[in-house]
Parts: structure tokens; C-alpha cells; sequence
């Protein structure tokens, strides 16, 4: 999508945001005039509703175990592990829990499934609907790492991140999108605001519209930022396969660490992942 | 849609009672409002909301409250307090209240919001609402609020939004001088607002602590610690203390131990009972688990003749005049407690023991005729190796006032193999043992036991010879 359609969805984005109050008062179903089109891909390819108890599904899902390089390149705290109190499914949610214990070294666990060697696509429809944590130094997200990861290191593989959370901003998620020459403090990213509502009391839906021209990125039924080619100051690297990552992250330099504040354990509840094109 | 519903539950369930209770000739009709209370969410915008009043607190600077229309946050004026400097003849401190007589409903609201700022940086010791001077029931108060010079938005939350059905208290505050100096501080834009973010609450009872408390049939403890914490759209976590109101407290054993609305425990069996509760629908940290043995055993009635008797505190003698049975001596004192009353008799009760002194200055009492110390003690915990009781004597000298360099004092020290728990141990110890200088002047009796032993009752303290 060129320059001008980017400036159009956005002055469509901010009428919809203003007519939306006034929508809720007349009906929802009186208000299609004015809601732009937040999703268009609607064959669904993939699906975890999350309805069978116990581990995650691992036709699926896979893990990343332990502390990665310097914690996972982001001096994060916590050790991932795959036991059952760190992951589980239970009445319809994969629950990933963040605890405060001393496990291999580390002062904290958590989880981080992803779907590497197991499902990966290039483009099409990514969401997920999840309840956050809450507290300082919790890093919740619901992100996408480019499938040649291996052969092709980061930056280059190219990185979306559908959600990303500050626990200590209850109210505010990212999207985010890092390449090669536009990665972490130079990525580009977006921060979308609920008003009078936060993620951590309620689940929320976080997804992306992937198309070779765009990125586009919602949140419920709000889609409030769009990245395409032209947005990105190297090389326009999503336009292969990507793998699916969900993680509960304890620290690291995105959020800071957890103070005497932050309640242990913390959840981040999903509801499902589903895929379409 | 959400007040809708709210609304045709209310009349489903007022239908059936209808129906249950007199099988109803005329239905409610489909637009029954209920009445409420004025929904105002407006404390102080540009000035005083409708039915809003301001009363000082008794002792407070009488004029600290102005409004201010030169210096505001926005609109044309502010409120103004102006606390005043230490000795100010008008008043020692700035506190007031700001009803609403005719009542609120608040329920539709989550906190009570206002902009502020100060002369100076500072702390305000208290501030809230839900103060009435009348039973100040849902009573909530932010304690040590930091404020700045520049305008700053604050929240204190409403710890359970549907209590205040019809709420009279809409603000309160109380400040003294910081540093012995007066300032003055600004509040503009007070309301009561619906955030939406106010979230994650963690109520407490007992500070948090889960606490364990022997005690007797006839006992009554109020729950103290009851706080409200929020998470905050900031990401900051507000705490408030909350009234008892707010709290469904929970006995687990009624036959021990009951709990009121206010958070007295009444002890009305043997056994033990644990003490929780609830607010909003969670469960608040935090309990006290009530340990009863039981009927509580008087000390043994002491049987001396009151000629050879000065009495300092018993039910069998006239007791001399006593300033008190607990100095509160700070900061170093921990003890709780003092004189108390089970069942029609009277009993010294101490609890978190480090030291306590009874004091009866006025005037001293001359011991030169006495040779003996009685007292009646009951340690209402198990007995460890290293506890003790020390019981001193403290005579104030021929100047008959503390000090002066004439005092005298020493004491008799109980270790633990001379004690036992749960029962009365009676003392009766020769004065001679206590190596006093002087004991013309008595004034001071202390139980000291450094915290070995936390918890002590007290009876029949006297001289004899």
C-alpha cells in the first residue's frame, strides 16, 4: 500500500475512534458506515483452542528451554522450562505462569512455546486472544520470528511482534516489526491505548494482517497501525515463512526488573491462536 | 444496555418476592425506576456541588480552607488549605470534612480523583472521604500522600464501589505542620469518576499477617490493618486503609469466636477459631486465629488486711491514685494494652510486651512501713528457655519528681523455669531484694520481659508488710 492509502486508513482509523462513542450509543449495527475493515482473511489454516487439558498440543507447539544467550539477548530473568507449573492447559486456556523461585541459577521461571519446525507461513491472518499479567517487569508476547532464523541470525530473519506488554503500563500494548537495519531501539513500532480498560482484567484479541504489501496490526476490533515496505529503512524481509512465538518474559531491558511491588505468580492467559489466509 | 439488565433483574427478583408475599394483583410496570440517591459525581469543580458543606474538625485551624480563585488547575477556582505553623494560636493543625448530608449513590464510580499541588513539597497525613461525623462507615483514607509544587492527578480508589449506596462523606483531610512549619496545598477538579482502570485489588486484614492470639471467653479484639490496594492505569499500587464495612469478616468456628460488621471479635467459647474475610468478592490476606482456653480464671482474691495493704491496682483493696498502667513510652516501647475489664473484674492485659510501667506519681507513695511486693501474673503463652519477667521498682528520691539525680531503682528477675503458662503465678517478693536507695517516693512498677514474653496479664499489684 502506497503513502496516500497509508494516510487514508489513518484518517479512517481516527474517524472510526470518533464515531465510535457515538456508535455504542445508537447500536453496534448502525455504526458499519464508518468502522473500517479490520480483517479481511477469513479461511482459517490453523487453530489451538486450547480444549484439551494438559500439555500444549506439540503437533504445535514446541519450547525454548533455559536462559538463551545473555537471556535470550535481553538480560531477561527468568529460566523457561516446560514443567506443568510453568505450562499448562486448563479449562480451555494455555496458561503460562511466571514464578518467583530459584530454578537452575535463575531467580524466576516462566514459559515460551513457539512453533518452529511445526507450523510456519508466510503471510495471512495471526491472532490470539489473551488475558496479560499485570506488574512491573512482567513482558508478555505474541510475536513472529522469520523460519531461516538458523542460517539467517536476527536481525535479518526479520522479527514481527503482534503484542508486546509492560506490566507496569497495564493500558498500553506495542506492535512491532525489527529487520535488518531497524531492529530493537530502531524498530519500528506503534503503541495502541485502551481507554478506561487495561489488558490485565479481561482478554483482549492481538493480531496482524499479513500481505506482501503490509503489516497491519489490531487489537479487538481496532486496527491502529499499518507498516509496509516503504515504512522500513532496509530490507523488506516478510516475504517468507514466519514461526509463531507466545512467551511470558520475567525483566530484561525492555521492561526493567520486577520490584518488591511485583505480585508473584503472574498468568497470561490464551484463549486460542488461529490462523488464516 | 448494562443498566438495562441491572434493572430487570431487580424487578424479576422484586416481582417473585411480590408474588411469594401476597401473590400479587398488579405487576410492576416494565418502567419501574428504582429510586437512588443523587448520582453527582462532583465534589468541588468551580466551587461547592449542590448540597456539599464544610465542617472543621474540632482543634483545626478554623479558617485553613478558602477558595482560591487565583491559583487553580483549571475553571475559575480551587480549593485552598492553608496548614498552620506549629503553635498557631488559631489551631495545631488543618482538617475538616465535606459532606454531603442528603446522601450520594457512588456505586457507578471506582475512585475519587482530584488535581493538587503545595507550597512546598510535602506529606498530607491524611486524606479521603467517607467521613460523616456520624458513623463514618465506609470511611476510606489515603495516608501520607506525597505532594509536589506542581500539579499532579490523584486517585484514591473506592475499595468496593457498591457499598456507597447512599454515601454522605464526599472528602476529608487532615495535615499538620511539616517540620514544625505551615504551608498551603491546592485540590481543584474533585470528583468521584468511573476509570475503568482501577484493577488487581488485594485486600488485607491484620496488616497481611496471619497471626495466631491466645485469649479467654469474654475477650473482644477489633481486626486491625484493613487496607484496599489497587493497581492504578500508572502502573503504580495505591493503598488505603478501608473501614470494617467494606469487609465480610468470617469466623470458622462461631462457638469460639464471633466477628462483627465493625471487626470485633467477641471470644464466646473455648477452642480455637480463625478469623478471614472478604471484600468485593476476594478473599483479604491476612488472618488472626483466636486460640480460647476458655472460661478465664480470676487471680486468686487476695486475702491480707487492708490495713497492712497499699494497694496499687486490685478489686479487693482501695487502690491508690495510678496516672496509668501503660506509659507508652516511645519510641523504644512496643507493649499494648492496660487495664481492661473481663467479666466484671478488672485485669492489666499487655500485649507485644517489651517493657511497661504503671506509674503513681501523684503523689509518690511511702514504702518505709512495707517489707513485700505482691503481684498475681499469667503468661498467656507457652513458656521458652530464655524468657523472663523482670519486675522493677522505680522510687523518685527526697525531690519527689523523675529525675534530679536521686532516683533509685532495681528489679527481681522470673526466668522461665520459674514460670508457667496459663496459669496465675502469685508473687509476693521481699521489698528488701529490689536494693532500692529509697523507697519513700515510690512512683513506678515495670514489667520487663525484652519481648521473650509477649503477652501478660496483671492482677493484684501491692505493698504489704
Amino acid at each position: 500500500m502506497n503513502q496516500r492509502n497509508q494516510f487514508n486508513l489513518r484518517i479512517m482509523n481516527r474517524l472510526w475512534l470518533r464515531f465510535s462513542s457515538v456508535c455504542m450509543l445508537v447500536g453496534l449495527l448502525s455504526c458499519s458506515d464508518y468502522e473500517q475493515t479490520v480483517t479481511t482473511m477469513n479461511q482459517l489454516v490453523m487453530q489451538d483452542e486450547f480444549d484439551t487439558n494438559g500439555a500444549p498440543n506439540s503437533a504445535i507447539w514446541g519450547y525454548d528451554i533455559g536462559t538463551g544467550t545473555n537471556g535470550w539477548g535481553n538480560n531477561e530473568l527468568q529460566f523457561y522450562t516446560d514443567r506443568k507449573e510453568n505450562v499448562t492447559v486448563q479449562n480451555g486456556y494455555l496458561i503460562i505462569t511466571a514464578r518467583k523461585e530459584s530454578y537452575q541459577g535463575s531467580p524466576y521461571t516462566s514459559a515460551r512455546l513457539l512453533t518452529k519446525g511445526k507450523f510456519e507461513q508466510a503471510y495471512g491472518r495471526f491472532e490470539a486472544r489473551i488475558r496479560l499479567p499485570w506488574g512491573q517487569g512482567m513482558w508478555p508476547a505474541f510475536w513472529m520470528l522469520g523460519a531461516d532464523i538458523d542460517t539467517n541470525p536476527w536481525p535479518a530473519a526479520g522479527e514481527i511482534d503482534i503484542m508486546e506488554f509492560r506490566g507496569q503500563e497495564p493500558s498500553t500494548v506495542l506492535g512491532t516489526v525489527h529487520g535488518p537495519g531497524y531492529s530493537a531501539g530502531e524498530s519500528i513500532s506503534k503503541s495502541y491505548t485502551l481507554k478506561n480498560d487495561r489488558f490485565d482484567t479481561g482478554f483482549h484479541v492481538f493480531g496482524i494482517e499479513w500481505t506482501p504489501k503490509y503489516v497491519n496490526f489490531y487489537v479487538d476490533n481496532v486496527l491502529y497501525n499499518q507498516i509496509t515496505p516503504a515504512d522500513v529503512p532496509g530490507e523488506w524481509v516478510f516475504n517468507k515463512s514466519f514461526f509463531i512465538l507466545i512467551n511470558l518474559a520475567v525483566g530484561g531491558s525492555f521492561v526493567g526488573s520486577p520490584n518488591n511491588e511485583t505480585v508473584f505468580p503472574q498468568t497470561m492467559l490464551v484463549d486460542y491462536v488461529r490462523v488464516y489466509k | 444496555m448494562k443498566n438495562i439488565k441491572v434493572i430487570s433483574i431487580r424487578i424479576v427478583v422484586l416481582v417473585f418476592i411480590s408474588l411469594i408475599l401476597s401473590n400479587c394483583e398488579r405487576n410492576l410496570s416494565g418502567d419501574v425506576e428504582f429510586a437512588r440517591f443523587s448520582t453527582n459525581p462532583e465534589v468541588f469543580i468551580d466551587g461547592f456541588s449542590s448540597g456539599l458543606q464544610y465542617f472543621p474538625f474540632q482543634g483545626s485551624k478554623l479558617d485553613a480552607f478558602k477558595v482560591d480563585t487565583e491559583v487553580r488547575y483549571s475553571g475559575s477556582s480551587s480549593m485552598r488549605f492553608d496548614v498552620p505553623n506549629f503553635g498557631d494560636p488559631g489551631g495545631a493543625f488543618a482538617g475538616a470534612i465535606f459532606p454531603d448530608n442528603g446522601g450520594r449513590d457512588l456505586t457507578d464510580y471506582d475512585a475519587l480523583t482530584f488535581w493538587a499541588k503545595a507550597s512546598q513539597s510535602a506529606t498530607i497525613n491524611e486524606i479521603g472521604f467517607g467521613s460523616d461525623f456520624g458513623e463514618n462507615k465506609f470511611i476510606v483514607t489515603l495516608n501520607n500522600m506525597r505532594i509536589s509544587t506542581a500539579w499532579t492527578k490523584y486517585t484514591i480508589p473506592i475499595p468496593d464501589p457498591s457499598r456507597l449506596v447512599v454515601e454522605k462523606g464526599l472528602f476529608w483531610y487532615a495535615e499538620g505542620p511539616e517540620n514544625e512549619n505551615g504551608y498551603s496545598f491546592w485540590i481543584d477538579e474533585l470528583k468521584f469518576e468511573k476509570l475503568g482502570t482501577v484493577a488487581q485489588p488485594r485486600p488485607a486484614i491484620n496488616f497481611g499477617q496471619d497471626e495466631t492470639m491466645d485469649t479467654f471467653i469474654g475477650t473482644t479484639i477489633t481486626i486491625p490493618g484493613l487496607t484496599q490496594t489497587f493497581n492504578l492505569a500508572s502502573g503504580q499500587n495505591v493503598t488505603v486503609s478501608a473501614a470494617p464495612s467494606y469487609f465480610t469478616f468470617k469466623s470458622s468456628n462461631v462457638d469460639v469466636a464471633r466477628v462483627n460488621e465493625n471487626g470485633t471479635i467477641t471470644i464466646v467459647g473455648s477452642g480455637t477459631a480463625k478469623i478471614t474475610a472478604i471484600l468485593a468478592g476476594v478473599r483479604a490476606k491476612g488472618s488472626l486465629t483466636i486460640n480460647s482456653v476458655g472460661t478465664f480464671v480470676p487471680a486468686p482474691i487476695p486475702t491480707r488486711n487492708p490495713a497492712n495493704v497499699i494497694s496499687v491496682f486490685s478489686d479487693a483493696y482501695t487502690n491508690i491514685p495510678v496516672d496509668f498502667y501503660n506509659g507508652f513510652f516511645a519510641p523504644f516501647q512496643t507493649t499494648l494494652g492496660g487495664a481492661v475489664n473481663i467479666g466484671g473484674e478488672n485485669v492489666i492485659r499487655y500485649t507485644q510486651l517489651n517493657f511497661v510501667a504503671t506509674e503513681f506519681k501523684n503523689p509518690t507513695v511511702n514504702l518505709s512501713q512495707m517489707t513485700h511486693f505482691h503481684v498475681d501474673i499469667q503468661i498467656q503463652e507457652p513458656i521458652n528457655p530464655g524468657d523472663f519477667i523482670s519486675i522493677e521498682l522505680g522510687d523518685f528520691g527526697p525531690n519527689n519528681v523523675f529525675g534530679g539525680g536521686d532516683d533509685s531503682s532495681g528489679r527481681v528477675t522470673f526466668t522461665n523455669t520459674a514460670l508457667s503458662s496459663n496459669t496465675w503465678i502469685s508473687l509476693d517478693i521481699p521489698l528488701a531484694q529490689f536494693g532500692l536507695a529509697s523507697r519513700n517516693n515510690m512512683a513506678q512498677i515495670f514489667f520487663i520481659s525484652d519481648a521473650t514474653i509477649s503477652t501478660l496479664l496483671v492482677d493484684n499489684m501491692y505493698f504489704y508488710k
